[in-house]
């Protein structure tokens, strides 16, 4: 029984709730005497605030309070905290007050907040307060931000630089003097902008009699949040608890500490109410963090038979206007490391500099940094085929490391847990009939159609990771886990963990690993989280940690169960504990099959404990810790099939073929799940994503019919494979699969497109991929 | 995202609605609030008084008028897209319904809410207009019909007076073949450019055309020019191809955005054209 549970592709549990709307969101939480915010928020991107008259605002029936950042201030809240600042970076920290107290520097920037009897009342009296701005320059490109002359967002920031990080590794000077090509890009990784399904909401409820916080939020991290929360509102950590009931997606939007999160707190205290904010989609598009905003100058030296010698880059990462909770580690430790990716490149050199912008703070987005980097090199890599004129899968066979199952360290100092490379990209190739897909292209050309092959080869770093080098990196916490296993008399458990999951389906894959493992019937582990007071201390749901790091954490914990298990049946059987063996949820008395107890035969006495070993402690439940030694290292190959109509630039997703590894695979639905999600949102950003802001700082890109999601009808069906690689790395040999498929799929379809148009003669073309980009590109190579 | 507040009235009768707009200030009609309800939530539309109509019996029903239809102002994309009688008598306009927003908006948009909204980047307008339909408005009291020609005037502008209310679209039968293409815009799945072609083929010879082009201009337009150098030509696809050319010359100001300049909404346009001509006359065969 055991090993079918473990591997099989049951059913989320999660879903039934999620479909039939039981599940409760921040949202669905009303308390006796709540009353509602909303945020004044500025129209410029940076202005002086002159004056705010509140007066008309405060008069209007039902409203019952109205703040400015000055009295949250005044009320002791601090800065919303930077929780990652990068070392050996000069990173520059500027305050950045929940509500702006003399200038606002993003569209969106709180000014005030009004706290009313209900929402609607609540928006009708925060446009009735009237606020005076003085406009001032606006700076929205990270790298005209940088340059001489460009307006300043903080005083104490010259010329915008919140950092300058390099990471460095062999000659890279040396290889580029030698060497016989040298292909370069300019690459625009454009800001996206995350979009999860349930927009952000937070709900506090101050107890003063207490002096206890309670605060229901939209997080991946209801720990950190906690942690957080203690150091900006004054509230200290014990008295704080953070629920994170259902959170309907994240996609890293939901790790940050929000400014609204400080002001529910701070409303809630000052009004003696409970208070809740929920986000309007328009304010999610303003005011939650976006992602990526690279501008980056990339090159590849290499040797005339293919050989890759050296990557040099310079990237300007947009910060936004105010760091927020993890950002600085994004562009450099997620990013810089990683830009090897699964090649053997034995020099490397990049400067990152980190960019202080008027626009909405940028931070974590499904991929964080790695996107970045992968795209960087895959594109690279093709350029460099194309220069070469050799198959672009053979030229990445030739640079491939080859497989290692006991690290590999890469130029950036990277020591990659286990991979095998080439079978992936073999893999993938046969189950797109490369070869014929090749010829089939041939006779399109021939005909005046245009199909495009386009090839991803990646690894990426997650399960992040160990608190270690966290803490080397200037990661604010640490990133080890924690799980509960408590059995009840009745033989049922519960499994309490400190990671968040939010739509990535560990209420199923966890309770498979307990069934398996303990030989319980999987509907018998109920698996409980998200509550700061119910839950062990734990770091998150986000970096594809949550089952590399978090199974480590259970496993410990089932380990010491088994142990427990084997003396009270060592006792019962009167047997010595050494002696007792376990298999498929039984303890037998080694070589007397028919004797044994089974975990529930247990459960029940350890719970009662009638019948029980001197000494020994009653009750079936353990705890345990995780801390790994070292970052996963999922990856694969995908190979994206296009058809450009070169009349009108459209560009049709034909087939898409994607082989990842992330060791081994707990439930394959799931997997397949994650990397359907992960591989749409990854195309969304080569075809149709971009958050786009105007000269003045305005979101130009500000609700749904402007900026366009991928959608269902574009996409074929997709063909995934899997090879199985198993880490050293945790107990069970397991990687995440969260991230891959937008790590993957951008640069596998930008490729393809490209592939198309490569007869046409045109070799970039900025993302997203529109059709009237593509056709201008043409028309630009026909022309020249 | 929460409008501002608003009285509501639903009227029972088209006279009943035609004597709120009448007498509440500054109100507007509901039918499906599929443009309306959006522009409220994000405050860019504040009326201060709604007339829901979307209950009124009189505005519902398809029926065949001769070789034709009349369709009520209250038919959903969705009905129009699959109705029997609308696929038999005007396949045009049911596979454009069908082509219109997303599931949702088809399943809760109108025809009489679309026209009346008069959005430039709308479908229907585009078909309406190489249909030759007829709007039937009414005030109340009296009603009339409108050409689709006359009836859309500019962006967001139609002939309709304060007052009066779509309570119908008339629609000949289609003869020969139609098409109906667009380029969808990714998000909004608005027509960033959409072209209705109808070609009647008597002889192997175009005896009537109609092409009709949305989405470029502040309104949609029928491609006169175009036609008539199709009039009495081989239907073949280099006069579709010579023909289609003609649209770029009675295009002027075309619109410009984010997504789309004027200068490729105008190459959208005659390339659609001269694709929606092959297939209206394919059809037109077949």
């Amino acid at each position: 029984m055991a090993s079918r549970v473990f591997g099989s592709g049951i059913k989320r549990r999660e879903d039934p709730r999620l479909v039939t709307g039981q599940a409760r969101y921040t949202d669905d939480f009303t308390l006796p005497g709540m009353a509602h915010l909303a945020v004044v928020r500025s129209p410029y991107a940076h202005a002086r605030i002159k004056r705010i008259d509140a007066s008309r605002a405060r008069s209007l029936p039902g409203v019952v309070a109205v703040f400015t950042g000055q009295e949250m201030k005044d009320a002791g809240f601090g800065g919303i905290p930077c929780a990652w600042v990068v070392p050996n970076s000069d990173t520059k920290t500027p305050p950045y007050p929940p509500i702006a107290i003399e200038t606002v520097r993003y569209v969106g920037n709180a000014v005030a907040i009004v706290v009313a009897e209900d929402r609607y009342l609540a928006r009708d009296a925060a446009d009735a307060v009237l606020v005076d701005y003085e406009p001032l320059p606006v700076a929205v490109d990270p790298r005209k931000a940088a340059e001489k002359g460009a307006p300043q967002l903080h005083a104490d920031v010259p010329g915008n630089l919140c950092f300058h990080w390099k990471v460095s590794g062999g000659d890279v000077e040396a290889a580029f003097r030698s060497a016989e090509v040298v292909v370069k890009d300019t690459i625009r990784q454009q800001r996206l902008i995350p979009n999860a399904m349930e927009p952000r909401a937070a709900l506090a409820q101050w107890n003063g009699a207490m002096g206890e916080l309670t605060l229901w939020v939209t997080s991946q991290n209801p720990h950190i949040a906690r942690f957080l929360l203690s150091l900006d509102t004054g509230t200290p950590e014990h008295k704080i608890r953070v629920i994170a009931p259902e959170v309907g997606g994240g996609f890293g939007s939901k790790i940050p500490h929000y400014p609204e999160d400080s002001m529910v707190v701070f409303a809630s205290k000052a009004t003696n109410r409970p208070v809740k904010w929920t986000e309007t989609r328009s304010e999610n598009y303003k005011c939650t963090i976006h992602g990526r905003d690279h501008v980056q100058e990339v090159e590849l030296a290499a040797r005339k038979d293919g050989t890759i010698l050296g990557l040099r880059a310079k990237v300007w990462a947009g910060m936004g206007a105010y760091l927020s909770t993890a950002s600085t580690g994004i562009p450099t430790i997620l990013h810089g490391l990683m830009l090897s990716g699964v090649y053997d490149i034995p020099a490397i050199h990049e400067d990152v500099f980190g960019v202080f912008t008027n626009t909405t703070p940028v931070d974590a987005y499904r991929g964080a940094g790695r996107p970045e980097a992968t795209f960087m090199i895959e594109r690279l890599v093709d350029l460099l085929a194309r220069e070469l004129q050799v198959d672009p899968a053979e030229l990445r066979r030739k640079n491939l490391i080859p497989p290692f199952t006991d690290g590999h360290t890469v130029a950036t100092g990277l020591v990659y847990d286990t991979g095998n490379y080439e079978a992936a990209l073999d893999k993938a190739l046969q189950m797109a009939d490369y070869e014929r897909l090749r010829k089939e292209q041939q006779e399109a050309r021939a005909k005046g159609r245009h199909l495009g092959i386009g090839l991803c080869t990646y690894a990426e770093i997650c399960g992040l990771g160990p608190s270690q080098v966290a803490g080397a990196v200037g990661f604010g916490g640490g990133l080890w886990e924690s799980a509960i296993v408590r059995f009840h008399p009745s033989g049922k458990v519960h499994v309490m963990v400190g990671v968040s999951p939010h739509g990535q389906g560990e209420e199923t894959t966890f309770a498979q690993i307990v069934a398996s493992e303990l030989g319980v019937p999987v509907d018998d582990v109920v698996v409980l989280h998200g509550d700061t007071s119910q839950t062990p201390m734990g770091w998150g749901t986000y970096g594809s940690r949550t089952t590399a790091v978090g199974s480590g954490a259970l496993m410990g914990a089932i380990g010491k169960i088994k142990e427990k298990a084997k003396l009270v049946t060592a006792h019962l059987l009167e047997a010595a504990a050494e002696d007792i063996e376990y298999a498929d949820g039984k303890f037998y008395v080694k070589g007397s099959k028919d004797r044994f107890k089974t975990i529930q035969d247990v459960a029940l006495m350890a719970n009662v404990a009638w019948n029980y070993p001197k000494g020994l402690e009653p009750g079936l439940e353990a705890s345990a810790f995780f801390d790994p030694p070292n970052f996963v290292y999922p990856f694969g190959a995908h190979v994206a099939v296009v058809e450009v109509d070169a009349e009108t630039g459209e560009i049709a997703l034909k087939r898409y073929v994607a082989v990842d590894d992330c060791g081994r695979v707990i439930n394959p639905m799931i997997v397949e799940g994650q990397i359907h999600g992960g591989i749409a949102q990854g195309v969304g950003q080569a075809l149709w994503e971009g958050a786009v802001y105007d000269d003045d700082g305005q979101l130009l890109t500000g609700t749904m019919m402007d900026y366009a999601l991928p959608k269902a009808l574009a996409f074929p069906r997709f063909e995934l494979g899997m090879t199985e690689t198993p880490t050293t790395v945790n107990p069970l040999g397991v990687k995440g699969i969260g991230e891959t498929g937008t790590i993957a799929s951008t640069p596998a379809v930008y490729n393809a497109v490209l592939d198309a148009l490569a007869p046409l003669g045109v070799a970039r073309v900025d993302m997203p991929l529109t059709p009237e980009r593509v056709w201008r590109a043409i028309r630009a190579a026909k022309r020249s | 995202m929460y409008a501002q507040g608003f009285e509501y009235y639903r009227a029972k009768s088209v006279a009943e609605a035609a004597e709120l707009l009448r007498t509440k200030k500054d109100a507007r009609l509901l039918a499906g609030g599929h443009s309306l309800l959006p522009a409220m939530k994000l405050r860019v539309a504040s009326p201060a008084a709604l007339v829901d109509i979307g209950r009124i019996a009189e505005l519902r029903g398809i029926r065949t008028a001769g070789q034709g239809l009349t369709i009520g102002a209250l038919t959903t994309h969705a009905e129009v897209a699959a109705s029997p009688d609308i696929r038999k008598a005007c396949p045009l306009l049911a596979e454009t319904a069908a082509q219109i927003g997303d599931l949702q908006v088809r399943n809760r948009g109108t025809i009489g809410g679309s026209i009346a909204h008069a959005d430039p980047a709308a479908d229907l307008p585009t078909t309406l207009l190489a249909l030759d339909a007829k709007a039937t408005a009414s005030n109340g009291t009296s009603s009339r019909e409108i050409a689709a020609n006359d009836f859309f005037v500019d962006i967001f502008t139609t002939a309709l007076q304060p007052g009066e209310i779509v309570t119908a679209i008339g629609v000949p039968g289609q003869a020969g073949g139609g098409a109906y293409l667009k380029h969808r815009h990714p998000a909004s799945s608005y027509a960033v450019v959409g072209v209705a072609a109808l070609v009647e083929i008597v002889g192997g010879r175009c005896a009537r055309v109609a092409v009709a082009v949305g989405g470029v201009t502040t309104r949609a337009f029928r491609a006169a020019a175009a036609e008539q150098a199709l009039s009495g030509k081989a239907a073949d696809d280099a006069t579709f191809a010579a023909a289609s050319e003609q649209v770029r010359g009675a295009i002027r100001d075309p619109m410009s955005d984010l997504y789309a300049s004027g200068e490729y909404r105008t190459h959208l346009a005659v390339v659609l054209t001269r694709r929606a001509l092959a297939l209206a006359a394919e059809r037109a065969r077949s």
